[in-house]
């Protein structure tokens, strides 16, 4: 019973954190990315505008949810969340800190599978939506999700193999680990910098963000496979993208970063987490900057490059990674 | 693009952007802050008054006649010498515009014998229902000048017996 309790109450807790962090994700990303443009950014609500996010959470509430006529109902309903649950639960593998209190249950030895099974699950809400809305522009974000979420996965799957080859471990507190000889050249970041590239380009493509959002480009598809969804369900999408987007910025930190490492540790565990925190921050940082920067990609360029480069390119590198760690080269054992 | 342009030009534009946040924001705070307009920016309409305090507007109703939205009411009523709102027998006794008809053309002020009316680069005409778009008189007229009464004036019989003076001073800092 005792484990019961424990693992509930940081559930509870992981949960109100990143939808605390959804919100303001969103806010950071809207005042960062108008800085980027040469514009101020929401500064209304509240000093600063940090009550943005309450305003724009009670508008969507307050909002009426349409449902459109011909949609087909049960889908069209468990969609949104469909695309929440994969992005919340993603989290239950990541260490969030040193030692057990901050892992929920990292320390199960197929973390890394758990990852790419639920990022591969998240696809679904998206297709579905665009499926169940009857409606054009849905039918095509949802069918664009669909090609480029799988084919982006294959890259995806393959770096995080060279990251599991080095760590010689599909847990993830074990990754974390592995990439702690004591100094920062330990983080896999240096050692796999191909699979770190490949990672960081496919979680855009999963996540499709720029430059990969075709599923919802709204010069083309208006919302994509939002756009018969309203109020609520909206806000599901909204937030499914965003605790996503943490998600996968925590995946990238614990593969590529060293996860929670970093100076004194050893001395305050709960250091850890901030540095494991700091970590997540910077890599958001890093794909809002990518929005401001990079323009939407063609879709066949997008299928073309996932195919035709990512992919060759990450099986060559798991090849040349396994050739490395057999001979016993240094840096790969 | 080749991978030498993936390794040179993308983090150009990377650092480009970057570059962005040190400049000062080009965001207007509106309504805080405001865009100096052109003198000659057509905004809203005013009713404007002779220097003795006296409404320039007749009454005449050539705006309402030359405005191609339909958007001005006019009705005239009777001055007399106790009771005088302009000069000659006729002022606007009401005057109203429908800010939301206007299309902000400038045609009344071509059409407007006495330069009554005068659009100016000064606020715009905004509200939250439909009622408060439609400016009254009272709203459109200015103010009279310091130390001037305003209208309705007592006037001696025979001053102002002509509704468009000879040479109707023109304000020409306008």
């Amino acid at each position: 019973m005792p484990i019961l309790l424990e693992v509930t109450l940081k559930s509870v807790v992981l949960i109100f954190v990143l939808l605390t962090g959804f919100a303001y994700l969103s806010l950071v990303e809207r005042k960062v990315l108008a800085r980027l443009q040469a514009r101020i950014g929401p500064n209304r609500a509240g000093p600063m505008g940090l009550l943005q996010p309450l305003a724009d959470g009670l508008k969507l509430i307050f909002k009426e949810s349409v449902t459109p006529a011909g949609v087909d109902k049960p889908i069209y309903f468990l969609a949104p969340v469909l695309v929440v649950v994969p992005a919340l639960i993603l989290f239950a593998v990541i260490p969030v800190g040193q030692g057990p209190a901050f892992q929920l249950a990292s320390d199960i030895n197929v973390g890394a599978l758990y990852v790419v099974g639920v990022m591969g699950v998240a696809v679904y809400g998206i297709t579905l939506a665009g499926w169940a809305s009857n409606n054009k522009y849905a039918a095509l974000g949802g069918l664009r999700a669909s090609a480029q979420v799988i084919s982006y996965e294959l890259g995806m799957g393959l770096s995080i193999v060279a990251v599991v080859l080095m760590a010689s471990s599909a847990s993830l507190a074990d990754i974390v680990e592995a990439q702690m000889p004591g100094n920062i050249l330990g983080w896999f970041v240096f050692r796999q910098p191909v699979a770190a590239a490949i990672f960081a380009i496919t979680a855009l493509a999963e996540l499709a963000r720029a430059p990969f959002d075709l599923v919802e480009a709204e010069q083309e598809l208006t919302a994509g496979f939002m756009t018969e969804y309203s109020g609520m369900k909206f806000a599901l999408f909204f937030m499914g993208e965003y605790v996503k987007m943490i998600a996968v910025s925590a995946l990238f930190v614990t593969f590529f970063l060293g996860g929670w490492s970093g100076p004194f540790v050893d001395q305050v565990p709960i250091l850890s987490v901030v540095y494991f925190t700091i970590k997540v921050v910077a890599c958001l940082l890093l794909m809002i900057w990518t929005r401001a920067t990079l323009p939407r990609m063609r879709y066949d360029r997008l299928m073309g490059f996932g195919w035709k480069v990512l992919t060759p390119v990450a099986i060559a590198n798991v090849i040349v990674t396994a050739f490395l760690i057999a001979l016993g080269v240094p840096g790969y054992k | 693009m080749g991978l030498k342009d993936v390794l040179t030009r993308i983090p150009v534009g990377f650092l480009t952007v970057l570059k962005t946040v040190t400049r000062r924001p080009v965001t207007i705070q509106y309504p805080e802050q405001q865009k100096p307009m052109s003198a000659r920016f057509r905004g809203r309409h005013h009713l404007k008054r002779y220097e003795d305090g006296l409404e320039r507007c007749i009454g005449c109703a050539l705006c309402a006649a030359a405005c191609p939205a339909d958007a001005i009411y006019v009705e005239a009523g009777e001055n007399t010498n106790e009771e005088r709102y302009s000069p000659g027998e006729r002022y606007a006794r009401v005057y109203e515009i429908n800010m939301l008809r206007c299309i902000f053309c400038g045609y009344c002020e071509d059409a407007c014998p006495t330069n009554a009316i005068v659009l100016e680069p000064i606020e715009f005409p905004t509200g939250y229902t439909r009622e408060s778009m439609i400016y009254t008189k009272e709203m459109l007229l200015e103010s009279p000048p310091i130390n001037v009464p305003a209208t309705p004036q007592r006037t001696p019989p025979g001053k102002y017996d002509r509704a468009i003076l000879p040479f109707p001073p023109i304000d020409e800092s306008q």
